[in-house]
């Protein structure tokens, strides 16, 4: 084939697919995309979301259509490609992570009949809805397990950003840990990356060499879980059941479970329902789960476990129940209280027993 | 087992001048058909899929403009890269430079916010360059004091400049109103840049690429220190017999470079981003190097390599949505074309001979044409 018989033929390829893609737009189908900046094989977080989208096209069946955009850059390109589903017909559009926040406002101010949801922002419009999790009421659950798997008191947490999401979870962890090793000390590394699998890898061992013996993370990849696996110390995974990575070592993991969310949320644009509202879920509403526990857990800390669960489900235990000091010993929470969901939406510091600081 | 019996590489006397040129069209023909054996392979209608690849995402208003906006940075960063590259000067660290030009723009607008006025653009401008030109002044004057390689010491300094770029998000130019969410404030209105085509994205950035484009031209094919760029880099022997000095040609071809740089950092925040946020480049600075030697390292070439690669990214996003098309397949295009390039530059160069050889000598550099 020469170049110029090439290009007819690619032009009325270009034809017919015209042709094709008008037909099927006729068809009554609400078209759901989603965005997301890691890869959909992390086994992580844009996993997690991918899952959800899956549930999605499986609850609802011919009724919906689903795509998505993975690997996408939290800088300019993002606004593209919210934009291109927005554009192509699109009912409903998920950017998942906090730093596509700017581009879904634009977007959706553009496209006033679109709907748009932001996972983990603070800014809404008239079709444009925000979500996230209460990652951090899972983190008090495996707090109170980590305090009675580790010897030595010395645990490791491998951070992605200093952003309140994740200094609130080491808090809550933190502060569930010391309630019952007032000795223990977390040691925070910073990856600089939700999704960096080498540099995850490298702080874990980091953590380890200093003498850690759990490992917890705040970022997407197994790799920590690995690196636990290898040297024979526990680790706690993040996003998704991380077992198969290190069968030994992982206790348990943070899940997050968007299934449910996204299922309703569809369903409500089919449904013509659909509020621009702010949804917090936790372990009460499902979006917040532990991973199947590790046998080698002992029975009674498998009990504390889901007494924890079952505890802040209810209400009964606040992850943030005063009294709580920051690092510099002050009380920032008193007794009898408990930490707001502004503040902790926005916090930013350590509680005493984190080693390392906050960059400010 | 003789070596000899082995295909080997014979230099040509001279690659044909024709060919120069002709080769990066070569290769985004094997590309493209390479491309459509691969979809095939994966299950995908060739014809349908490069359609959705190459021309739907750029068929619309919308698409276009936002092919020149993707092309503006890789332009602006490749046609400095060039000019250093042309007198063997390589400046691996566009990336940091145009981090830096952004912190640089950023930081002005952000001094500025709240009492703006219609100087700030143009000093934000001013500042990134000077920014990026001040960040590849450190590997110029490393290279010209201690004969340090400017391709280490200005990579390293990507790093670094990524690094101050996330302290300073998460620290204190952190927006006041913003959780403690890791970026800036939004710039006010007085900060950005005009958009030039109505419902897009386009900006008055572009048409400042296409300026670079005609002065990097002006520069390398008609000044004297465009003359001396060319004799450096083609025979660094007779450059020095003519007394051209080499140490001003390190700070010329960093500066340019480094201030290309900075503007395409300063136009990407005031531009399509609108705020200084942790991620502020998906890698512009060193796609442009892909770019530069795609066009030849000439300005015209640069442009047109901009362009396509600039494309390959946005059909990459747009096939991965409409057909579900892997997104790994736009690195596999990437990849391609740069090995077809490359592999067409060794074959206008040398011949594949079979057999004893009969001479030997050495072959000359592989460069772009001069």
């Amino acid at each position: 084939m020469d170049r110029r018989q090439f290009l007819v033929s690619t032009a009325a390829g270009a034809v017919t697919l015209a042709a094709g893609t008008a037909a099927v737009s006729a068809a009554d189908k609400l078209k759901a995309g989603f965005i997301y900046v890691g890869p959909v094989g992390d086994f992580g977080y844009s996993y997690q979301h991918d899952l959800g989208r899956k549930a999605v096209e499986k609850a609802l069946g011919d009724r919906v259509e689903t795509s998505f955009a993975e690997n996408v850059s939290e800088g300019a390109d993002a606004e593209r490609v919210i934009n291109q589903f927005a554009s192509t017909g699109y009912g409903i559009v998920f950017a998942t992570s906090f730093g596509f926040m700017n581009a879904a406002v634009k977007v959706a101010a553009r496209y006033p009949k679109i709907k748009f949801e932001h996972a983990t922002g603070y800014k809404r419009g008239p079709n444009l809805a925000t979500y996230s999790a209460r990652f951090y009421e899972g983190r008090t659950v495996v707090g109170r397990i980590v305090a009675h798997m580790t010897k030595n008191g010395k645990i490791g947490y491998i951070g992605s950003f200093p952003i309140p999401e994740v200094v609130n979870g080491i808090n809550a962890f933190t502060i569930a840990l010391r309630r019952i090793r007032p000795d223990a000390e977390v040691h925070v590394i910073w990856a600089g990356s939700w999704y960096d699998p080498g540099k995850e890898s490298a702080a874990a061992k980091a953590l380890i060499d200093q003498g850690c013996d759990v490992i917890c993370q705040h970022t997407d990849s197994p790799a920590a879980v690995q690196a636990a696996q290898e040297r024979g110390i526990w680790a706690v995974g993040q996003s998704s059941d991380m077992t198969s990575f290190g069968p030994k070592a992982h206790l348990t993991a943070i899940v997050e479970n968007w299934t449910g969310y996204y299922v309703d949320r569809v369903k409500a644009v089919l449904d013509d329902s659909w509020k621009p509202i702010d949804t917090w879920g936790g372990l009460s509403s499902g979006m917040v789960q532990l991973a199947p526990l590790n046998p080698a857990i002992p029975a009674d800390v498998q009990d504390l476990a889901k007494q924890t669960i079952a505890d802040i489900s209810s209400g009964a235990l606040h992850p943030f129940a005063g009294p709580i000091k920051d690092q510099t010993g002050k009380l920032v929470v008193a007794e009898g209280q408990h930490a707001s969901d502004p503040d902790i939406l926005s916090m930013a510091y350590f509680v005493e027993g984190v080693q390392g600081t906050l960059p400010t | 087992m003789s070596f000899d019996a082995w295909p080997r590489l014979e230099p040509r006397g001279e690659p044909s001048p024709a060919m120069v040129w002709l080769t990066p069209v070569i290769a985004v023909a094997a590309t493209v058909v390479s491309g459509m054996i691969l979809f095939t392979l994966l299950g995908f209608d060739p014809v349908a899929t490069l359609q959705a690849y190459f021309i739907t995402p750029v068929s619309t208003r919308y698409g276009l403009a936002e092919l020149a906006l993707k092309a503006t940075p890789l332009t602006l960063c490749a046609i400095g890269l060039a000019t250093g590259f042309r007198a063997n000067i390589w400046n691996i660290g566009a990336e940091g430079q145009l981090t830096i030009g952004a912190i640089c723009g950023g930081g002005v607008a952000l001094a500025a916010w709240g009492h703006e006025g219609p100087w700030l653009l143009p000093v934000m401008m001013v500042a990134g360059v000077l920014g990026g030109m001040g960040w590849a002044a450190i590997p110029a004057w490393l290279r010209v004091r201690f004969n340090a390689s400017e391709i280490l010491t200005s990579l390293m300094l990507v790093y670094v400049a990524s690094l101050l770029l996330d302290y300073l998000m998460h620290g204190p130019w952190r927006d006041p109103e913003g959780f403690n969410f890791p970026q800036s404030r939004q710039f006010g209105p007085d900060a950005l840049l005009p958009i030039i085509v109505s419902e897009t994205r386009l900006h008055l950035g572009s048409p400042l690429a296409l300026v670079a484009v005609f002065s990097g031209w002006l520069l390398l094919a008609r000044s004297f220190v465009g003359f001396q760029i060319r004799v450096i880099g083609l025979t660094p022997l007779a450059a020095g017999y003519a007394g051209f000095n080499q140490r001003r040609l390190v700070w010329i071809t960093l500066m340019i470079g480094g201030g290309l740089s900075g503007l395409a950092g300063v136009i990407e925040v005031a531009g399509p981003i609108g705020q200084l946020t942790p991620s502020i480049s998906p890698g512009y600075g060193f796609t442009a190097i892909i770019v530069a030697f795609l066009g030849r390292l000439h300005p015209v070439g640069i442009l047109a390599a901009a362009l396509l690669v600039a494309l390959s990214y946005i059909g990459g996003e747009a096939a991965q949505i409409s057909l579900r098309l892997p997104l790994a397949v736009t690195g596999v295009f990437q990849g391609m074309l740069l090995f077809f390039l490359l592999a067409s530059d060794v074959l206008i160069r040398y011949r594949v001979r079979l057999g004893a050889s009969s001479h030997r000598r050495p072959a000359p550099a592989a460069q772009g044409i001069r």
